[in-house]
């Protein structure tokens, strides 16, 4: 198995202004790429047009390959997105959460499953809390159980980070380098700064 | 804390079924959030019995008039009713990063949506179209439209309900879409209301109301085969903006 997505001559304009401009990406399996550049530089963007949910762009996207709007569903099928807001219901528990992200996943999964991926992000003995009950740090590993509960190739993250505490950190780091080093592929942005590992490379937008 | 996993290595998959199992998977959830939030699910049906109770002691108790003005104005305070609490559709889900996570997901976004909009017809039209008959004593309604005034509602509601969430998809990317959603939405209200309303009133003329109710049901299959599509169309727009 190998994936590749790329991105030829991507640019992006918002409000009268060049986000970015000509950029060419190009991502293979066994890669972290970490997103960089300050606040305001078009990250999300990047991260919306590179998980193809932004149609307003100039350039084109590739996925393995061949052309993204041919490939779209393969593309989703082996895509996981986690953006900004954790995509958590707070009014429904982990377990509720996750077995809906199962469901649109097409899998039936068990609650076994389930809660082994809450133990592994450190929710066990909240699983049938409301999520609006947890703190934001919580919710966000609901949100990041997802990354063991769907296995798929490709993971964009959005800030994972953010509110997680220091330990949590680490953890999550060593998750993508192994996800990488499985031969799957981690596209990321964020202000932490990750440790140095043969897989990581960056990108500088701004 | 977060553990250290043994990663398994990921392969491509290819796109799979589990469209059945997504779309109960959301209806469930929809309907489990909503049963949750009861407050939000008797707004509208609370707004429909305050407003019939209220017109008979505004206007007169006379049982004549009320029953001349009865199937209209049922009508009309179930399709308000009804557009109370479209805003919230995908308000939720929009501002928590789920609709995001629904557009990515591998299944076709128009047949999603389908199920977000059937749990808001159960939990909008549906008891509104049950609780009408009741209403309908209130306003002296005669006998013998009873039926007629509950099927056409359930009828109509339905349609009401598409044809409301590619309005609230459209707006759900507004700070404050409630008044754009009602312009929007509004004019496509009318011919239901006029073929509702219609059939009441033939019911309590004695006429036949099949071809009233006929054409409610053809305006349904109408939405219901385009107005998934309008729907994931705006959401995509929305998302976009």
């Amino acid at each position: 198995m190998s994936l590749r997505l790329q991105a030829q001559q991507l640019a992006c304009e918002r409000d009268d202004r060049w986000l970015f401009q000509g950029l060419d990406v190009d991502i293979h399996s066994g890669e972290v790429v970490r997103i960089e550049g300050p606040n305001g530089s078009g990250k999300t963007t990047l991260l919306k047009i590179l998980s193809g949910q932004l149609s307003d762009y100039h350039g084109e996207l590739y996925w393995n390959d061949q052309p993204m709007r041919e490939v779209r569903e393969h593309f989703l099928t082996n895509l996981l997105y986690l953006g900004h807001a954790p995509g958590v219901k707070t009014g429904l528990t982990a377990l509720e959460n996750l077995s809906w992200y199962q469901a649109l996943d097409g899998q039936r999964g068990s609650e076994s499953e389930r809660l082994d991926a809450l133990a592994i992000v450190g929710l066990a003995g909240f699983e049938d809390v409301p999520a609006g009950q947890l703190s934001a740090g919580q919710q966000r590993r609901i949100a990041l159980a997802r990354l063991t509960l769907t296995p798929r190739a490709l993971w964009v993250l959005d800030e994972p980070f953010t509110a997680i505490d220091r330990h949590g950190v680490a953890a999550l780091e060593a998750q993508l380098v192994a996800h990488a080093n499985s031969g799957g592929c981690v596209i990321v942005t964020t202000h932490h700064e990750l440790a140095s590992s043969p897989a990581l490379r960056r990108i500088e937008l701004g | 804390m977060l553990q250290e996993t043994t990663e398994v290595a990921p392969r491509l998959k290819e796109p799979g079924e589990g469209l059945a199992l997504a779309l109960t998977a959301t209806l469930k959830r929809d309907l489990v959030l909503m049963l949750r939030r009861r407050g939000e699910v008797l707004n509208p049906l609370v707004f429909f019995a305050l407003v019939i109770t209220l017109f008979p002691v505004g206007i007169s108790p006379d049982p004549d008039l009320l029953a001349l003005i009865a199937p209209g104005l049922l009508w009309v305070a179930a399709l308000l009713a009804a557009l109370l609490s479209l805003d919230s559709l995908f308000r939720s889900d929009f501002d928590d990063g789920s609709l995001e996570q629904l557009l990515l997901a591998p299944q076709p976004l128009a047949a999603l949506t389908l199920a977000k909009v059937a749990v808001h017809w159960l939990l909008t039209g549906l008891p509104l179209a049950l609780m009408a008959p009741i209403l309908g004593i209130m306003l002296a309604l005669p006998a013998g439209s009873y039926l007629v005034l509950a099927v056409s509602l359930a009828l109509g509601s339905a349609t009401l309900s598409l044809i409301g969430a590619i309005g609230a998809a459209l707006t759900v990317g507004l700070a404050r879409g409630g008044v754009l959603l009602s312009l929007l939405v509004l004019p496509l209200y009318i011919p239901v209301l006029i073929f509702g309303a219609g059939a009441v009133q033939a019911a309590i003329a004695g006429d036949s109301v099949s071809a009233h109710l006929a054409i409610l049901g053809a305006l349904l299959a109408a939405a219901l085969m385009l107005a998934p599509w309008a729907i994931a169309a705006s959401l995509r727009i929305s998302i976009n903006g």
